[in-house]
């Protein structure tokens, strides 16, 4: 039972590593950026290109996914997205569809369609049994990993000067650029370091979750649901938010596997209709 | 704004239907065979290599056929069956093709059957495997495989083997229920127990909790059924829990040890036992002829039973023209392809004349590694196997 | 001084007007019929897909409701008048449509509360849920359903007893098109009458709206309604016109997708997702005839260039063209005036 716990948390953390980067875009940049799962998708890709055929080292592969991906982010954010920032969401939409579809394609006619799996290194197969809890050593990683990212992420946020610029950018853009906080900047570098973390969750979560062409697709809805639960004006609502969607997941699956798929959703539904603006938003409609 | 898009629709509406009015005109002596598969979406993985397998089976055999020349066209159906029945239709209506092919998921064959009855256009279908397809119209033949064909000789090899206690996992739609039904049904039959039927959502990112939940149950065996492309992920997910190590198997049908996947899958794998219609392994002489032929033409992807399926499919229609001397009216195409029999890459197979169907070896496998890569090798064989829910049906 | 009611009324009229590009426009639909007869199949999917995209545009045109959710109307009204044909319940067509749809309008008022209050993005996912856990449902009863391998053996009695559904597909595209249109003329009439013109307020600014004492709810709640009924009977013609209805009704697929055709098609104005609809279908399916595995990935190219361009360009392009067609059209009616012998006007 307290496996089911662990594990849980483990898929929680992970979501929440995937999906945070688009919770800070739309609550700061409010955009909606559909591609997110593209850039998840690069970044399990790039690990697999890394570890799988050059033979880099596991450890190493995950920063570097990371990097490069937070790249691509800031590439695409400097040329293509800084078009679309002040159109209605729907164009967004349509906008951020259409990269979806492109990415899905190019992949598919670089990589090939079938599922990719990372070759991890043989030290993290199996599992520790601790006081009679089997933990997988796998999800022991994602777990330090996305928590000392948290942890950073907070920190960042709340002490340092760009954390600073950062909420105040979000709470209310105007004023902010009226400050004379270089908005601009702040975007480009956020939506850089949120692609990178996504990147990062594909890397990490092509074990679990598995990589292929249509994967961002296929957990946009999952991303979505988090976001939206979460909220959009913090890290905590988004973070609380994947644990608790992840606990609630993975333990209804166990206990009540005919149920399965429905609880996720419903309790999406009922959370969302108790507090529409998401579980932890601190702001009213915008 | 309003009024300028009338123009635009107009313009766009006129242009699209014009362009794609552009059909090529076609010779009298062209026989078109028409397969309809998912290229894109979920099932992507399947059509692409359907499509790989028709192309090199052409490739290798040439167009032309009782002095006609063939025509092979491809169209994407991304598995939604309301574009697989208008497909269908087009290429009857439109192209008047003598063969349609393909037919990735079920649902999709079952769309275009009473279209195959009502313009008697034999459907081959050549990926979808629920048993019951055959029966949805008289002009439907198949060279792919039925789920039971393969599940219930897994659960005869098993109760042989000293697996006495099973729990089922299963995706939980079409093809996963016949599996998890088709097995059980056997394996009580011969003195084995299945002791939980775990069913989890077909579009399902984690299998832990459901893992978990049969490790509790201590079976000797765990049978699993998922989509081809999910398989990996779940018997890497079974050995990071340690159910290998607590001893217990991992059987099922060969889905889950896609040859497509295999190597990727990583050591994990290693003595996992499959029962299934092909294996790029098998040894015959001309299957190492397919596969290296397949190899050669797709950037080094091993083939796998959907490949097989097609290149088996296209045979068939070659086939089936030489015998009614290039005519291809539907009726006279169905009959000479009633108890067609031959040498496939996967062993030897027949088509059933009473129901259309597939009769084939069945192989036990194991997965092993060759050359630095895995490999599912075959190491007993249940010969001739007829789909055993028509067959049941029939006695 | 004339009565505020009757300026009101007079306005509405106004505007109620039918524009000669419009009739042009249904002209040339039903023309159709004769003009292109090889593709009478995608150019019933076209109208079912309008249809369901005039569903949308109701709400999130008129509205400002933007959903994923209408696959649940779609597909429970699918499914329900398949069920019907298959077990002989109701056996012309016409009927189980309308039935159907008011099924799928029972529905739609019975979720619109949750549509009432949110952001967008609270809309989206609680509409998204809505039509997952459908298909979650429909999945496990596939007794009834059929699951994952359709329904089956789904039979169309011919309509009014005389036109039978034929394979080429002429009956199916007829009874569309005449459906389309009479909900289209229903659509029209509900946006150009004063219930419409509330919507048109609350969409702008919900407050105010119910500060001057329009019931926001009660309108947001009857146009959901309505849109979710439009939706059911798109998603029965489907099953009525191709005999058959699976799981994947209710996916997020279907809803994506009608959402990309009412944006490229442009909201608020009806058009919109008839357009969209054609554009992007007739596009989709003569790419995917070049490449069927990498279409996507044009028709992604050709959505980012939609939007990088921008629609106010392409509509300053097209208002000039249209400009010097009227102009040439003026010249043409005003030119057996002078051949009469009286006096042209001048221009």
């Amino acid at each position: 039972m307290l496996t089911i716990l662990f594990d849980g948390v483990a898929y929680g953390m992970l979501l929440f590593v995937l999906a945070c980067g688009l919770s800070v875009t739309l609550g700061l940049m409010n955009f909606i950026n559909l591609a997110h799962g593209s850039f998840a998708m690069a970044g399990g890709y790039c690990t697999v290109i890394l570890v799988n055929r050059m033979g880099v080292p596991f450890v190493l592969g995950l920063p570097l996914a990371f990097l490069v991906t937070a790249a691509l982010g800031g590439l695409f954010e400097r040329t293509l997205y800084v078009h679309v920032y002040g159109r209605s969401h729907l164009d967004q939409v349509l906008f951020t569809i259409g990269l979806v579809f492109m990415s899905v394609a190019a992949v598919d006619y670089v990589m090939g369609s079938s599922q990719q799996f990372v070759l991890i290194p043989g030290a993290l197969q199996g599992q520790f049994i601790v006081f009679g809890i089997g933990m997988s050593k796998y999800r022991l990683l994602i777990i330090a990993v996305c928590g000392l990212l948290t942890i950073a992420l907070q920190l960042i946020i709340a002490k340092t000067r760009f954390g600073s610029r950062l909420r105040a950018a979000v709470d209310d853009q105007r004023v902010a650029r009226g400050l004379g906080i270089n908005v601009g900047v702040v975007f480009a570098v956020t939506f850089a370091f949120g692609s990178g973390l996504a990147g990062l969750g594909g890397a990490l979560g092509a074990e679990i979750l598995g990589l292929d062409p249509i994967f961002p697709l296929k957990y946009l809805i999952y991303f979505l649901i988090v976001v939206a639960v979460g909220g959009t004006s913090s890290i905590t609502g988004p973070f609380l938010a994947s644990i608790v969607l992840g606990i609630a997941d993975v333990a209804s699956k166990y206990y009540m596997p005919k149920l399965g798929a429905f609880v996720i959703y419903t309790i999406m539904i009922m959370v969302l209709i108790w507090r529409p603006q998401g579980l932890f938003a601190r702001s009213a409609a915008r | 704004m309003m009024r300028s898009y009338f123009l635009a629709a107009a313009a766009a509406a006129v242009a699209a239907l014009g362009l794609s009015m552009a059909d090529g005109a076609f010779a009298q002596d062209t026989v078109k065979i028409g397969f309809i598969l998912p290229m894109t979406g979920q099932q992507q993985s399947t059509g692409i290599q359907e499509a790989a397998g028709a192309k090199l089976y052409m490739a290798q055999h040439g167009d032309t056929v009782a002095g006609k020349k063939i025509e092979l066209i491809i169209r994407d159906d991304a598995a939604v069956p309301d574009n697989t029945k208008r497909i269908a239709q087009e290429l009857i209506v439109n192209d008047k093709v003598a063969f349609l092919a393909g037919f990735g998921i079920t649902p999709t064959a079952f769309a275009v059957a009473p279209l195959a009855t009502e313009s008697k256009t034999p459907e081959i279908v050549t990926a979808a495997g629920t048993s019951i397809i055959t029966e949805k119209s008289p002009y439907i033949a198949r060279t792919s495989f039925t789920l039971a064909q393969s599940c219930v000789p897994m659960a005869d090899w098993a109760a042989q083997n000293g697996i006495k206690k099973v729990v089922t996992m299963i995706s939980d739609y079409g093809p996963g229920i016949d599996a998890e039904k088709s097995f059980t049904a056997e394996f009580k039959k011969q003195g084995g127990d299945v002791i939980e039927a775990i069913r989890f959502p077909l579009a399902n990112p984690d299998f832990a909790p459901f893992l978990q939940r049969a490790a509790d149950e201590k079976p000797d065996a765990i049978f699993v059924f998922v989509p081809s492309g999910q398989g990996g992920t779940f018997v890497k997910q079974f050995v990071e829990r340690g159910l290998d190590k607590a001893g217990i198997k991992i059987i099922g049908p060969g889905d889950v040890m896609d040859d497509d996947l295999i190597t990727g899958m990583g050591d994990a794998v290693i003595g996992t036992v499959t029962a299934h219609l092909y294996s790029a392994d098998h040894d015959s002489a001309m299957n190492k002829a397919f596969v290296a032929a397949f190899e050669k033409a797709n950037n080094g992807k091993r083939p796998n039973f959907m490949a097989v399926g097609a290149y088996d499919g296209m045979h068939l229609m070659y086939e089936a023209l030489k015998k009614t001397g290039g005519k291809t009216d539907g009726d006279s195409l169905i009959e000479a392809i009633k108890g067609m029999s031959w040498e496939s890459p996967r062993g030897p197979i027949s088509i059933d004349p009473q129901t259309r169907d597939i009769v084939q070896d069945i192989y036990i496998r194991k997965v092993e590694k060759k050359n630095g890569e895995l490999y599912n090798v075959e190491f007993a064989t249940f010969t001739a196997i007829k789909d055993p829910v028509k067959a049941a049906e029939q006695k | 001084m004339v009565p505020v009611a009757d300026d009101i009324s007079a306005y509405l009229a106004r505007r109620a007007r039918w524009s000669p590009l419009e009739i042009a426009f249904w002209i040339f639909v039903f023309a159709t019929i004769w003009l292109f007869p090889g593709k009478y199949l995608i150019m019933k999917d076209t109208a079912i897909l309008a249809l369901f995209a005039l569903s949308l545009d109701l709400i999130l045109g008129y509205a400002g409701i933007i959903s994923l959710g209408q696959a649940a109307f779609f597909g429970l009204a699918g499914y329900f008048s398949g069920l019907v044909a298959k077990y002989g319940l109701i056996d012309e067509p016409v009927v189980a449509l309308i039935i159907s749809g008011l099924v799928a309008a029972a529905l739609g008022f019975v979720t619109s509360f949750l549509v009432l209050r949110g952001s967008d993005l609270t809309r989206l996912m609680v509409t998204l849920g809505v039509s997952l856990i459908l298909g979650e449902i429909a999945n496990r009863y596939s007794n009834i359903t059929g699951g994952a391998d359709g329904l089956q053996g789904v039979t169309m009695a011919p309509i009014f007893g005389m036109f039978r559904f034929d394979m080429f597909g002429h009956t199916g595209y007829i009874y569309c098109l005449i459906v389309l249109f009479v909900c289209f003329l229903i659509a029209r009439r509900i946006v150009y009458s004063q219930f419409g013109l509330s919507l048109r307020s609350l969409k702008g600014n919900p407050l105010r709206a119910a500060a001057i004492g329009i019931p926001v709810n009660r309108r947001l709640v009857a146009i959901y309604t309505v849109s979710a009924g439009v939706a059911g009977v798109a998603g029965a013609l489907l099953t009525q016109t191709t005999a058959f209805c699976s799981l994947d009704v209710f996916s997020l697929d279907r809803s994506a997708d009608l959402l990309l055709v009412l944006i490229i098609g442009g909201t608020g104005y009806l058009y919109g997702g008839l357009i969209g609809a054609v554009i992007y279908k007739f596009l989709q399916d003569w790419i995917a005839s070049l490449t069927p595995q990498y279409w996507q990935f044009w028709i992604g190219l050709v959505l980012v260039v939609i939007v990088l361009v921008g629609r106010e360009r392409v509509d300053g392009w097209i208002a000039a063209l249209r400009a010097s067609i009227s102009r040439v059209v003026a010249r043409l009616v005003t030119r057996p005036t002078a051949l009469g012998g009286a006096a042209p006007d001048g221009h």
